[in-house]
This record gives structure tokens, sequence and C-alpha cells, in this order.
């Protein structure tokens, strides 16, 4: 049935980080290989090797420049870029399933995973039009909706050793970017980083509750923002360290000689 | 959105066939024998082929039949199951037409209902959108569905005094539809800050694409349309949908042969200008998710 | 209600069996998992035990399957029929093949070596490939480094015995600021991205400095928007600073380093300059504790900073004093660099004052006893959790070798370089440059050259010259024009072989090097000489032999092709004699065998070398009795020995438990395989840190046969052979530079470093920097034919600063014209505002032939995509003195790919644009076209 589970025992999900994501799209390419390979039909492409090539893919690195607003006397930072993987966010008020016509997609009762079910889609699309994120993909070679699974042929395959039971995309993270793991749980590893770091929805308004979720980026260029500037004066926490170590001229070779002498076995 | 040639053929055609139904089943007119074949001949085949239009926007046709089992959540089986319910109960009603020249006025106002109704569904398959703004108003979307069904439908219908009425309110809603739905983004609370999260950083602008070639989500989704080009189609589509078929019929003609004409001609034109409006209904339709390219 | 829902099957089998072997889609060489399935290879992840990915890969990685299946792939040797250019060919059997290439080589062989160039790319095989050049006797060997990043390794190198690169990586684990100039990718692409995970993880700041904000720099804390070419210049302000504010490590300078030697100050000496040494030869300081001179490795001794000492007239002084002298200047302070490095002095001062901070303020200590080499235990290592790594953004610019010496000689003087937390070298570096054996280029007809091509020079004498004072090298490297240039200059090869200077040869051999195209500077050019002809009708460069696995640009310019396999279907060896996979922590090597074998008519190239050989009988791969040595590649990696008991795997050596030094072992790539591809041998905890001086890793490192005797030594602030050179441009010493030379010797060949601007001769009009960044989903030219890749990367735009953007009236998608002072190119553009204001960059080697790579002719790669190779010239604007300078380091000949300077205007409106320009007239295909549609799967 499409209507959605009025409660799922677990949330499982996704956090990625936004301040760590180096977009290098490690995660896109082993998404492709694993689902090309595994669940359901694989992922195809069309035109592979002509003018216009394009294929399905469940996930995909965006990115984005946020150009910080100058504020007060503080002149505006430089443009900042962010990377931004984007895959199902396995929404808890998913409205892909309630709209499906067939009942192909569905969300999961023990773990919350949106999937489809490729043999009952008739390929209609209207799931992907429900979808805010653009999380699903037509496949136009099999004519049926894919989408992430979040792995669901990994994470609970016994035919994997037990540490390799994760999503194929976190698995190859060179960064360490993306986590893994039961976001219903408030104990989990991933329920505290998104605690710790603030953990956000994206389209929030969309009232499609998200599982997954994203670690905003850092405050960046701090360095600049610090009171170096002459007559900063007193915000200036850093200044002290450079304080020269002489100010007469040649002065130099002397405090050399004085700083010899105090280290360790440096007196003569 | 993707103007796709069988979703258009597919609204506008059934909308037209399934106001036609309305009318038919409404006993207006009350046609029989030969002429009722015509009449309800050109309503099937413009409901169900409209319908059968549609499937070829499948991915999977030959799995349609699968369709009709999520009528509890889903608009879109319940419109399938509603046009097959509508279409079966006007089917038998139409028998009583054509072949036993009874009406049988409970079936026909039950398959009259249920013929608006399957209008109703179908527009509420894009209303209940909120990824597309410009869908996603109630009752807005479904008000222009069904009026311009029940006009298409008097007109075919020969219902020229409805007809009139209809097509001057199918004509407001639609002003008021495009009134609104230029608005409706804007208003609908979703931006790329809110889409990305980085909004309180600063101004976002999408940078790189995550591929530089295409993909189903920019052939579907993302359609960019010039606002000139849409200003003149908007203009078209209304002055042959609703101003053009107007006239027709209160141009104060003679002859029965003229007046014949003049409707055919009002109903061809309002057949095109739906069809226009329709396919800006999905031209001018932007989609959330084209936040996230840059392109909306 | 009860919610019904489909079973899944959440336990499907994953595969038949797994193959552990090394990827071969960069030169990072992480371990992957080869999935099969009914005998084909089904998905490729990364090998969770493996030293240098530890199980995570990167897109090129996991696209692996698809490179593998390209439709590009070579199916048998061709023979060229058509012109060259037109890629017109003919399959031939192997037997034809070889008996070609034997019929063109071993004439020359038998009289003029030299006459065959034999020139690779970026394998992986460099100790073999050099070892069978050698044994043919051509002097005309080397592999890409020239103009890949050669800077960096020398100057790595000659001052500390090892470079950022592959040759070390920063302490992930305990580094808390680390500062990353000019990097995109680098060659150790998943470590530092996993580096860069792990101590953002644990709060540890990243500082990028680079003129482009993507990728590492993207995610980098601060972000230093710094103007191309002016790193040297940055570099030195901060030593000025930190020098001034006493922020640097003066123990560690004393002990470590030679800034206690003294220097000769007698301005008319011949050793003006030079180290005062004893008759040892060993360099000499002022022992603290008496006052005396004392070699400086004397068991007890205090080297003294503030030396000096007079002997007779001459005084010597410590060269700490020099640097004193040099960097107190003011011409380093923040306000005097500040406009021309486009970095606010503020700003300048902020980031010193946060390094001193970090480097002093938290410092630490690991509990780990360990014994120096002057005998003295320390109880404890000091840890100063500052860690640099820089690549080809301060390398491949004419100042690159000075600009890399800067910031080491900043590493050291904050002592962060072999300490907790620092930057730390892989086995088997630290390595001094005194260790590497000097150049050779003595060719001998019939015999082999005197000893390897490459090498390390320590002064002119060791320059590759012939008799006459004529480069002795077709690229000319170990010349006056670039002493230092240790990995050869592979972007001189074809225009010098064109031009017959210094002489004519023969025979260009070339491995895995795309040179008519990405690899190349001036790509036009050289295809035109490549198919330039005599006044014989004969192509001026006779005779061209390539190996490529696939259906490349630089195909369609060769005679003959020997077509290699992928790299799941041979045998390779990532040794400790070339380029191995060590990690700080401990030396390992790796191999790569067939895990499927090839359904194609093609063969490893290191095998067909060794037929090569076979059949000249080259004498290093013949037994006394005439037999051959080794069958084949996989038979060399096995039995070959450098020195007895040393071959290319140090694992499983002798009886499969000995390790660095033991017999052959017959087994040993079973054993390599069963490991999972790879060895690793860890190094003992207190031989961990302070490699250079520390003795249990000295003797760690010769017991495992990374050299022969404990090599401890002290890095070189100053760099005494540079200042050899600069005496000989100053007029003493017999081997003399050209006049034209010396004033530029002089002036670039410092001792210590410094910063100079580079030639801008010629680009008068040319205001804008133009730049390249390696994509991180794309290998050069490679990517491109992988259908998967090429999704991410079909075209690429050229990324306008948005001020430069307005100032041309420009929008994306629209396209520019942009002009240097050597070629012109029309491009589209995007707009990108996290960027140096006066810089444009594009990503590297997207753009293709028409006709490549079984790719259609309208490719986006071939219409939209463009190279900026066509605007960068191998040789500078004319001069007006006769020359032509060439575009490369003074000191290495390192090309200068990023020193390029353009303008940009509009272009004609895009509507009437859809071609890139220049456009190349297609090749034809000699592999036919890639299908439509792809639905790979390989199981049911
Ligand atoms: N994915 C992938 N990985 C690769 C390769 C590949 O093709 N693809 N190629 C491999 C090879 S052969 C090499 S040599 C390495 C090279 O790896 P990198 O050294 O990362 O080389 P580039 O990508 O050329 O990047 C040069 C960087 O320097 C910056 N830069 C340019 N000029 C300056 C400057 O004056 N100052 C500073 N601070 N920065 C500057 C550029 O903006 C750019 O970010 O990568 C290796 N790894
Ligand atoms: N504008 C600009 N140009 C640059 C650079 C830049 O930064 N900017 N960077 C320069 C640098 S650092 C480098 S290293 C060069 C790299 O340039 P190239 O060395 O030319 O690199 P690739 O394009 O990878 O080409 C190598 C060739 O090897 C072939 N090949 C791939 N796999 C195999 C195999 O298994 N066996 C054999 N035999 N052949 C194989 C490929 O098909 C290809 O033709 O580019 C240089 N060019
Ligand atoms: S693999 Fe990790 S770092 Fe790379 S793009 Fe994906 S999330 Fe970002
Ligand atoms: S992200 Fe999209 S596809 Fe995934 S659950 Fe949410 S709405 Fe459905
Ligand atoms: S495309 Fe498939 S999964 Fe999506 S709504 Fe239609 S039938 Fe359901
Ligand atoms: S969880 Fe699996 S299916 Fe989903 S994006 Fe990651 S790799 Fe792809
Ligand atoms: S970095 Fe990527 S391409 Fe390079 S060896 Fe590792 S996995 Fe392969
Ligand atoms: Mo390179």
């Amino acid at each position: 049935m499409t209507d959605l589970p009025t409660e799922t025992t677990r949330k499982m999900g996704l956090v990625i980080d936004l301040d760590t994501c180096v977009g290098c799209h490690a995660c896109v390419i082993s998404c492709k290989g694993w689902n090309t390979e595994n669940y359901g039909a694989p992922l195809s492409d069309q035109d592979a090797y002509g003018a216009d090539p394009s294929g399905t893919f469940l996930n995909r690195v965006h990115s984005y420049e946020v150009q910080p607003e100058a504020c007060g006397t503080d002149p505006a930072h430089a443009a900042q870029l962010i990377h931004f993987p984007k895959s199902c966010l396995h929404c808890e008020d998913a409205p892909c399933v309630t709209v499906c016509p067939t009942g192909a997609s569905y969300k999961r009762v023990e773990d919350g995973i949106v999937l489809v079910n490729e043999s009952d889609c008739i390929g209609c699309g209207l799931c992907a039009w429900s979808c805010p994120y653009g999380a699903r993909e037509l496949d136009l070679a099999a004519g049926v909706m894919k989408k992430c699974t979040l792995c669901v042929d990994r994470i609970y395959n016994e035919n994997l050793p037990e540490e390799d039971r994760v999503p194929a995309c976190v698995r190859t993270c060179p960064a360490g970017a993306r986590h893994f793991g039961d976001l219903g749980d408030p104990t989990s590893d991933v329920s505290q980083l998104v605690a710790e770091r603030g953990g956000m929805d994206l389209m929030p308004e969309q009232g499609t509750k998200p599982v997954n979720k994203y670690l905003p980026p850092r405050p960046k260029d701090t360095l600049a923002a610090q009171g170096m500037e002459q007559g900063a004066g007193d915000i200036d926490l850093l200044a002290p360290l450079l304080a020269p170590v002489t100010e007469e001229a040649g002065g130099f070779l002397g405090w050399l000689d004085r700083a010899l002498d105090k280290l360790p076995g440096g007196q003569s | 959105m993707h103007p796709a040639p069988p979703v258009i053929a597919f609204t506008t055609l059934s909308g037209l066939g399934f106001g036609l139904l309305f009318f038919l089943g409404l006993g207006l007119p009350a046609v029989t024998g030969w002429v009722a074949f015509i009449f309800y001949a050109i309503a099937y085949a413009l409901a169900v082929g409209g319908l059968l239009a549609s499937t070829l926007h499948l991915g999977r046709p030959e799995r349609a039949w699968k369709a009709f089992s999520q009528w509890r959540s889903s608009w879109l089986s319940r419109e399938g199951c509603c046009a097959v319910v509508a279409l079966l109960t006007m089917g038998l009603y139409a028998i009583g037409a054509i072949f036993l020249e009874t009406h049988w006025p409970f079936l026909g106002a039950l398959g009259a209902a249920l013929s608006i109704a399957t209008v109703f569904t179908t527009s509420m398959i894009y209303a209940q959108l909120r990824t597309v703004p410009r869908w996603n108003m109630i009752p807005l979307t479904p008000a222009l569905f069904l009026t311009l069904s029940l006009a298409g439908g008097a007109l075919l219908a020969g219902q020229e005094s409805k007809a009139t009425g209809l097509l001057v309110l199918a004509g407001l809603t639609l002003l008021a539809y495009w009134h609104q739905g230029d608005r409706a983004f804007d208003t609908s609370g979703t931006t790329i800050a809110s889409a990305t999260g980085l909004g309180t950083r600063g101004q976002v602008r999408a940078f790189e694409p995550p591929h530089t070639g295409t993909n189903y989500l920019l052939r579907e989704f993302v359609h960019q349309l010039g606002r000139k080009h849409a200003a003149r189609l908007r203009v078209i589509g209304f002055v042959l949908a609703i101003v053009l078929p107007l006239l027709c019929l209160a141009l104060p003609v003679g002859g029965l042969a003229l007046k014949h004409a003049l409707a055919g001609l009002a109903v061809l034109s309002h057949i095109i200008g739906v069809a226009c409006t329709r396919w800006l209904f999905f031209a001018e339709a932007e989609h959330v998710v084209g936040l996230y390219y840059g392109k909306r | 209600m009860t919610f019904q829902q489909p079973e899944v099957d959440t336990s499907p089998p994953v595969s038949d069996e797994i193959r552990k072997t090394t990827c071969y889609m960069c030169a990072c060489r992480c371990g992957i998992n080869v999935h099969m399935k009914e005998g084909k290879v089904a998905y490729i992840e990364g090998n969770r035990d493996h030293p240098v990915n530890k199980g995570v890969l990167c897109a090129k990685g996991s696209a692996g399957i698809m490179q593998h299946n390209a439709p590009s792939r070579l199916r048998a040797p061709l023979k060229r029929v058509g012109p060259r250019r037109s890629g017109e060919f003919e399959e031939i059997s192997w037997d034809e093949a070889l008996d070609i290439a034997q019929g063109w080589l071993e004439p020359l062989r038998k009289d003029h070596p030299e006459k065959l160039a034999f020139f690779t790319g970026r394998d992986q095989s460099q100790s073999f490939t050099s070892f069978w050049a050698q044994n043919f006797g051509t002097c005309n060997y080397a592999a890409h480094g020239g103009f890949c990043s050669v800077n960096m390794a020398t100057a790595g190198i000659y001052t500390m015995g090892g470079a950022f690169w592959e040759f070390g990586q920063p302490d992930w684990d305990h580094t808390k600021l680390f500062l990353l100039f000019g990097v995109a990718e680098d060659h150790d692409s998943n470590p530092i991205k996993m580096g860069i995970g792990k101590i953002k993880a644990r709060g540890a700041r990243v500082i990028g400095v680079n003129p482009i904000r993507t990728g590492y720099n993207a995610v980098a804390d601060d972000w230093v928007g710094i103007t191309p070419g002016s790193d040297g210049l940055f570099i030195l302000s901060l030593v000025h600073v930190l020098m001034k504010a006493g922020k640097i490590d003066l123990d560690y300078l004393s002990r470590y380093t030679n800034a206690p030697v003294l220097v000769n100050q007698d301005k008319d000496s011949a050793d003006f300059g030079l180290f005062l040494r004893d008759d040892h030869g060993a360099p000499l300081v002022i022992n603290r504790k008496t006052g005396q001179l004392a070699p400086f490795d004397m068991h007890g001794v205090r080297p003294d900073l503030n030396g000096s000492f007079q002997m007779g007239d001459v005084t010597h002084v410590s060269v700490f004093r020099l640097m004193a002298e040099r960097y107190l200047s003011d011409d380093y302070a923040p306000e005097a660099v500040a406009e021309r490095c486009g970095i606010p002095a503020p700003r300048i001062r902020a980031i010193a004052a946060e390094i001193a901070r970090v480097a002093f303020d938290e410092a630490f200590e690991l509990d780990r006893e360990w014994t120096d080499f002057r005998g003295e235990t320390h109880k404890t290592m000091v840890g100063r959790p500052v860690s640099m790594h820089a690549m080809r953004g301060v390398s491949a610019h004419a100042n690159g070798f000075q600009t890399c010496r800067a910031l080491h000689v900043l590493q050291i003087l904050l002592g962060t370089v072999e300490v907790p937390g620092g930057f730390r070298f892989k086995p088997p570096y630290p390595k001094p440059a005194t260790a590497h054996p000097p150049p050779h280029c003595r060719v001998t007809p019939g015999k082999p050259l005197d000893g390897p091509h490459l090498g390390f020079v320590q002064g002119p004498e060791h320059l590759a010259l012939l008799n006459d004072g004529s480069p002795a090298r077709i690229d000319k490297a170990f010349t006056w024009e670039n002493p230092m240039s240790s990995h050869g200059l592979m972007h001189m090869v074809v225009s010098n072989a064109h031009a017959g200077d210094p002489y004519k040869i023969d025979t260009l051999f070339l491995y895995m090097a795309n040179m008519a195209w990405n690899s190349s500077m001036n790509t036009q050019g050289v295809m035109e000489m490549l198919t330039d002809t005599d006044e014989n009708g004969e192509y001026v460069i006779p005779h061209l032999i390539y190996s490529d696995a696939y259906s490349s640009e630089m195909v369609a310019y060769a005679d003959l092709i020997l077509p290699d396999t992928t790299y799941l279907e041979r045998h390779d060896c990532i040794s400790l004699l070339d380029r191995p996979i060590c990690e700080a922590d401990g030396a390992a090597d790796a191999i790569r065998w067939p895990v499927v074998e090839p359904d194609r008519d093609v063969r490893g190239f290191q095998s067909v070398l060794v037929d090569l050989a076979n059949r000249m009988k080259l004498p290093g791969f013949t037994n006394e009795d005439g037999s051959a040595k080794y069958q084949d590649y996989a038979d060399y990696i096995v039995n070959h020995q450098r020195k007895p008991g040393i071959g290319p795997l140090a694992g499983f050596r002798g009886d499969g438990t000995e390790t660095g030094r033991g017999a052959p072992n017959p087994d040993q790539l079973d054993r390599y395989i069963e490991n999972g591809g790879f060895f690793l041998k860890h190094i003992p905890e207190d031989a961990s840190y302070y490699k250079p001086w520390n003795m249990a890793y000295q003797d760690w490192a010769v017991e495992l046969g990374l050299f022969d005797a404990p090599q401890p030594y002290l890095f070189q602030l100053y760099v005494e052979p540079l200042r050899k050179f600069q005496l000989a441009a100053e007029g003493h010493g017999e081997r003399q530079p050209p006049d034209h030379l010396r004033v530029r010797i002089q002036d670039t060949m410092t001792p210590l470093p410094i910063w100079y601007d580079t030639d801008q001769q010629g680009n008068a009009g040319f205001t804008v920097n133009a730049l390249t960044q390696r994509p991180m989903a794309m290998y050069h030219s490679w990517g491109s034919q992988n259908a998967w890749l090429r999704q991410l990367h079909g075209h690429n735009p050229l990324y306008v600063p948005t001020k430069l953007m307005r100032d041309a009236g420009l929008e994306d998608g629209d396209w520019a014209r942009v002009t240097s002072p050597h070629g012109e190119i029309t491009v589209p553009v995007m707009e990108m505002a996290a960027l140096n204001e006066n810089t444009v960059w594009t990503w590297n080697a997207i753009g293709k032939r028409k006709g490549a790579w079984a790719l259609t002719e309208d490719a986006p790669e071939a219409t939209k995509g463009f190279l900026m190779n066509h605007l960068i010239h191998e040789l500078l604007p004319p001069k007006g003195d006769g020359l032509r300078w060439a575009n490369s380091d003074p000191v290495t000949g390192q090309a200068a790919w990023f020193d390029l300077k353009v303008k940009l205007e509009k272009a004609a409106p895009p509507k009437d644009l859809t071609q890139s320009q220049p456009e190349t007239p297609p090749q034809a295909s000699p592999v036919g076209l890639g299908p439509g549609t792809l639905t790979w799967k390989v199981g049911k």
C-alpha cells in the first residue's frame, strides 16, 4: 500500500557533512557502480559515447557559491564554494509514496527506507514530480523509477563482512563526509553529530520531514576577520604572538645568543 | 515542467470528453439512436483517447492496470478508477440511449457526477504537488480544470447558453489562475536558500551543476520559457479557448448551416486554445527541484 | 489497518569471488577489490586493508570497470597506412610489429644508440623502463616528471631529502593546522581527502592558498586567493614575520639543519659561499660548548647558530646569520609584498600568528625515546602540529623551484618536518640529494649507458655535456639552461628532435603519454612537428613507436602502435626502487596482476619491452650463455636483482619470510596476491619520526635494503650545489656557462631561497592569469572514454571571475575569445565568484580531438571542450636577443604551465557558436565507435 507507515521502527539515513565534502564525486560513481550491478534494473546510460550522454544516477553532487554579505564595518568576505551531494532523503512524510498509483513506492516499516518495487512500477513519473529534491530518476532503458535504496541490499547483507554493511557511497567517501545510521535513535553516532553540529533539513517548508540531515559548513575565513587591522588594537588576539624579539637594529643576533643560551644545554 | 505531448493531449482531450459525458449524462441534449451514437462516440473517443495517450507517457504501459490499486492514497490511481467507473456507467447509460432509446436518469446523473469527478481527480494530480507551486493552488487548479471541462463539454453538447456562461467562468478562472500562478513560486517559501540550507550564510548561487550533460530531472522538470513567448501564448490560448468560441456563440446568424459551421469553429478553436493553455500549464510550471540546478 | 510491503532480498550474493589488485585510474595506486561474477568484472570497491586508501575509492577508481571495458581499447598492433595525423592503420600481428620495432632499433643500438629517444609518461615502472633504456645504451630516456613537477621533487630533495608530492605526507593524526599551497588534487588523491576529513573531524583547521576556491580549497577554513606566481613572496614574508618574532625552533635548527654550518664570505675566493669543511669533507660548525670548530656530526657537539669563524683573512659565518640578513630585510615585510601577492598585510600577519600559535603554543610531546645520529638520546619526541603540503600550483611556475625551497625553509624554521604533527617522509625517503646518483650520459655503441640517466647534480661537473660543451641529451636536460633537471624535459623532446637541436634522432619511442595533445605545450605546433617532412618527403622524425592502451590523440601520430592491456589484465609492480606506495608509518609496495585475461590481441607493454630486449639480446636481459634472463615482466619482477638480494618487490623474499633483502622467491607473486596485492612493513615506533637523524630508523632502513649504510644528514636550508653553479657563472671553475646565461644563473640559483618574478617579456597587454586544474573525477585525457565519468565532465567552461565577466560584458553561456602572446582560443565561459579576481581557469585535458577515444565526432568534448595548451608555448615570446628562452624554470627546466597570461573578450553571440576554437580536423578511429545505450550488468 502506498500509505505511509504511521511510524517506523528505525529511521535509517545519511548525515552529510558540508564542511568536509570536497566534491570529488566518489559517492556518485560508487553508487552508480553498486546499483548498476545490484538492486533492480541496471542504471542505464543513453548516448554513452556520443554527443548528448546522460544516464540514471541516484546520487549527484551539486556545488553552490555563497557570497557572505558585508556587515557593519566588516567588509564582505570572499565568496565560498560548497559541494553538495544529494540523494533520496528517505522522508518521513514522503510525498513520493502517497502519490504512487500502483503501490510500487513504499516506505519500509522496519527502517523507514523508501523503495520502489520495480516489478510494480509503471513508470508514470508522478513520484519524481512530487519529490522536491530531485531524488528520483526514471530509467529510460528499463522504464521504471530508480532511486537511492539506502543500499538496502548492503546494510543487512550477510554475504558482506559486518564492517561493509553500510551504503556504497558511505564506504567509499574518501573525506568521510557521509555518515550512516539510525536517526531515530538519539544516542546513535549520527544523531549526536546532528545535535553537535546543528544538522539541518533541506526545504523544511515542503513538509516532507527528511530523515537525512546536512551538517552546515563551519565558519570560514576567520583569519581575515580577526583584528589584525592596524588600529583594531584590542580585538587583536593574535598580534602579541608576533611581537618582534628586538627593536634595535642588528639586535637580532644578540637576541639569538640569549635565546640559544636558554636552550637546554645551550650555555657553554 | 516539460510540456510532454501525451500529457497535454490527455488532459485536454479527456477533459473535453468527460465534460461532454457530463452533459450527456444529464440528458443535455437527451439524444437517442444514431445521434446519440455520434455524441457518445465523440465523447468516448476524447475521453478514452486521452487516457490512452496518457499511457504513452508511461515507462511500462503494459502494466498500466496496476494503477487501479492505490485509490486510497493516490490521486492518479483515483483518477484511473474514477475514469473507468465513469466510462462504464456512462457506457451503460449510452447503451440505453442508443439501442433502447431510453434514458435512465439516475444512472445518467451518476455517470455525470463520475465524469466530472474524474476531471477533478485529474486536476488533483497536479494540484496536490507542493513541488510545483503554480499547480499547488487549491481550489484554483481544480476550478480551472473543471470549468474548462464543463465549458468544452457544453460546447460539444451544443448547450449554447450554458456554454456561454461556462466559457465566461472558465475565462475568469484562467485569468485568476495565471494571476495567482505568477506569484505562486515566490510565495511558496521555497528558495535556493531553503533548498540548500545555506541561506543564513549569504547569497546563494548555483555554481557547477553535478554534471555537464542533461538528466531526467532537467528534461522533465526544467523547461525554460521566455516571458515574452509565454505572454504571447497566453493571449493566443485565451482568444482561441474563450474569446473566439464566445464570439461564435454570440454572432446572430441565421442559417442553420452557418450556425453549425460556427459551432464547429467554436469547438475547434476551443480545443486548440485549451491545448495551448495546457501547454502553458506545463511549460510555465516550475518545479522546486530547478532551484538545485540554479534554474526555475 | 496492517501495513503491507513487499519482501526484499536484503542478503543477495555479492559476487563469486574477490580479486585484490591495484587501481590504475591515477598514480595514487589504491588497493581495490575486484568483484567477479562468472569470470567477469562486476564491481570495484576499495580494499580496506590497503595502506594507501584503507577502503575508500575515488570516482575514477569506482569507474574502473568502465575504463576496463571502454570501446576505445586498442585491439591489436597497428601499422600506419595513412599519413601521420590521419589515424589510418591496419591491424598486424605481434610478430610483424616486433619485427618492425627490432628492425628500427637494432641498427641504432649498434651505431648510434642516442638516436633512440625513449620517453615514458606517468607509468609506474620507471625503474624498469630506465633499466631497459640504459641497457639499450641511449642517453635519451626520461619519464614525464620534467613537465609535471620536477620543481617540487628537486627542491624537496635538495633541501630536505624528500618532497611533498608522493614523498611524504602530513602527520594527519596529530596535525592541528594544515596549510595547502597550490593543490587541486595531486597524486595522493585519496590520502589527502582522508587526511582532510580526519583533521576536520578533530576540529583541526585547514588554510588553502590557491587562486581558485574549489575542492580542498573550498573546505579550507581559510582561503587565501593568492595572485598566481607570488607564493614565494608570501612564504618569505611569513618567514620574515616569524623570524622577527623569534617564532622559530632554534633547537631544531641547530641540531638538524645546516643553519649552523659555516660559509666562506671571501668574495674573491673560488670558495666564496661554499661550506667550510674538514679533511673528510664534513661541513664544519662552531661547537657552542667549546667555541671551537667541529664537524657537524661530532658526538656531543652543540652547533652554534650564531657561529662565525675567521680563518686567515677569510670570515666564515653560519648559514643562519646569512638567513637573518636576508629575510629580516624589509623587502619581505607583509606591507612590502601585500599588493604583489594580492593578500592584505594584516592577513599575512594573522596567518603568521596563527602558525606561530599552533606550532609553539600547541606543541606537545610523544612519550617515545629515541637516539640521534650524534649519539644523544631524547626522552620524548616534540610535536609541532603545523603541517604543509604543496604541489603544482607552486611548482609549475618558472620560479617554482625557489618557491618550493622557500616553503621547505618555512617548515624547517618552524621545526615541523619529521616531527609529530608536522610533515613526515614516506620510505624510501628521507634520502638526501647526495645519496642519489648523478646523471649519466656517456653513450658507447653496442654497449649499455655508463649509468642511470637521471639523477642529482652536485655541481657543474655533473652536467650532461659533451666534450664540446654541447648538450648530450636530446631534451637538453642537465645543461646550463636547466642544470638541475633531474627528471629530464619530456616537453622539449619533440621540438628539439624536430629542430635537430642538439642533434637529429631516428626513432621516438613513447609510452603512455598523449604528447600530441594534452601533455604538450603548443599542441598545434607539436602536431605540425610530428607530421613535418624534410626535403625528401620523409618525416623529420623518421620513426615513431607508441604504446597506448586506448585510441588516444597520440595514436594517430605514430607509425607503429604496441597496444597495451588495461590495468586489470597485466602484471605491474609498484616498487620501492621506484615510486612505491609507502606511508609515513611503513614501507609498502604492490603489484597488479591479470585479474582477467585480455580478450583482444594486446600485450602488457613491459612484457613487450622484455621481448624486444631478448630479441636484441640487451646485456641486462641476457644470461652469459646468450639465453634470455626473463620470459616476461612477471618473471622480471620476481627474479630481477638490482643488487644481490634486492629486487623490485621487497615482500616475501627468499623462502617467503624475508623482507627487503633476500633471494628471489618463485612464489612471490602468489604471496602478494594472497596478501591483497601489496606488502607492508611497519616502521617501529621509536623510528617513526626524526627519520633523517634517528638511528633506529636509519638501521631499520638499512635492514630493509633502502640503503646500504646509515646515512643521517642535515636539512639544507642553504643548498651548496646551487652556489657552485653561481660560482661557475661568476667565472670560477673549468666548466663555464655560455655568457648569455651567466646573469640568469647568478640571479636564480641562489643557495638561499628567493623570489623573483617570472619572465614577463612579451606579455604586454596580457594581464589575466590563466590556469588549469585537475578535476577530481577525471584523469587527464583518459577519463573521457569512460561512459560514467564523461557525464560529469563532458566539456569544460572557462571559469571567469565576476569582475572580469562584467568588464567583458559576459554572461554564463557566452563564448569568449582568449588570447595569449602565443595563440588564441574561443571557448564557453562560466562565472565564478570564489576566484582570484584576475585569474581565469578551466579543467585540464577535457577537450578532445574529434574521432579520438571512440567518441562520436560531435561529442561535447570535441565541440565545446577545449585545451588551454593551445595558448602555452614551450618557448617564451622572442625578446629580440636572437634566442628563444624556454618557458621553464631556469633551475630545473620544469614546464611553466601556470605562468600563462591572457586577455579575453566576448566572442560572437552564442547562437553562432557551437564549436570551440581552434578546431582540429578529425582522426579516423582504429577501433570504431562505442555503443549508444549502455545497460551494464554482469550478473543475472
Ligand atoms: N583526479 C586526478 N588526479 C590527478 C591527476 C588527474 O589528471 N586527475 N593528475 C595527476 C598528475 S600527473 C599530477 S602532476 C597531479 C597534480 O596535482 P595538482 O598539483 O593538484 O595539480 P593541478 O590540478 O594542476 O592544480 C594546480 C593547483 O594549483 C593552483 N595554482 C596555480 N597557480 C598557483 C599559484 O601560483 N599559487 C598557488 N598557491 N596555487 C596555484 C591551481 O589553482 C590548482 O588548484 O595530480 C595527479 N592526480
Ligand atoms: N594545460 C595543461 N596541460 C598539462 C598540465 C596542466 O596542468 N595544464 N599538466 C601536465 C602534467 S603534470 C602531466 S603529468 C601531463 C599528463 O599528460 P599525459 O601524460 O599525456 O596524460 P594522459 O592524458 O593521461 O595520457 C597518457 C596516455 O596514456 C594512455 N594510457 C592509459 N592507460 C594506459 C595503459 O594502461 N597503458 C598504456 N600503454 N597507455 C595507457 C592514455 O590512453 C593516454 O593516451 O599533462 C600535462 N599537461
Ligand atoms: S564522496 Fe564524500 S567528499 Fe566526495 S563528493 Fe561524495 S560526499 Fe563529497
Ligand atoms: S527525498 Fe524525494 S524520493 Fe526520497 S523520500 Fe523524500 S520525497 Fe521521496
Ligand atoms: S513511477 Fe513507478 S514508483 Fe513512481 S509513482 Fe509511478 S508507478 Fe509509482
Ligand atoms: S545509499 Fe546506496 S543507493 Fe543511496 S546514494 Fe548511497 S550508494 Fe546510492
Ligand atoms: S585515487 Fe582513485 S584513481 Fe587514483 S588509484 Fe586511488 S582509487 Fe584509483
Ligand atoms: Mo603530472
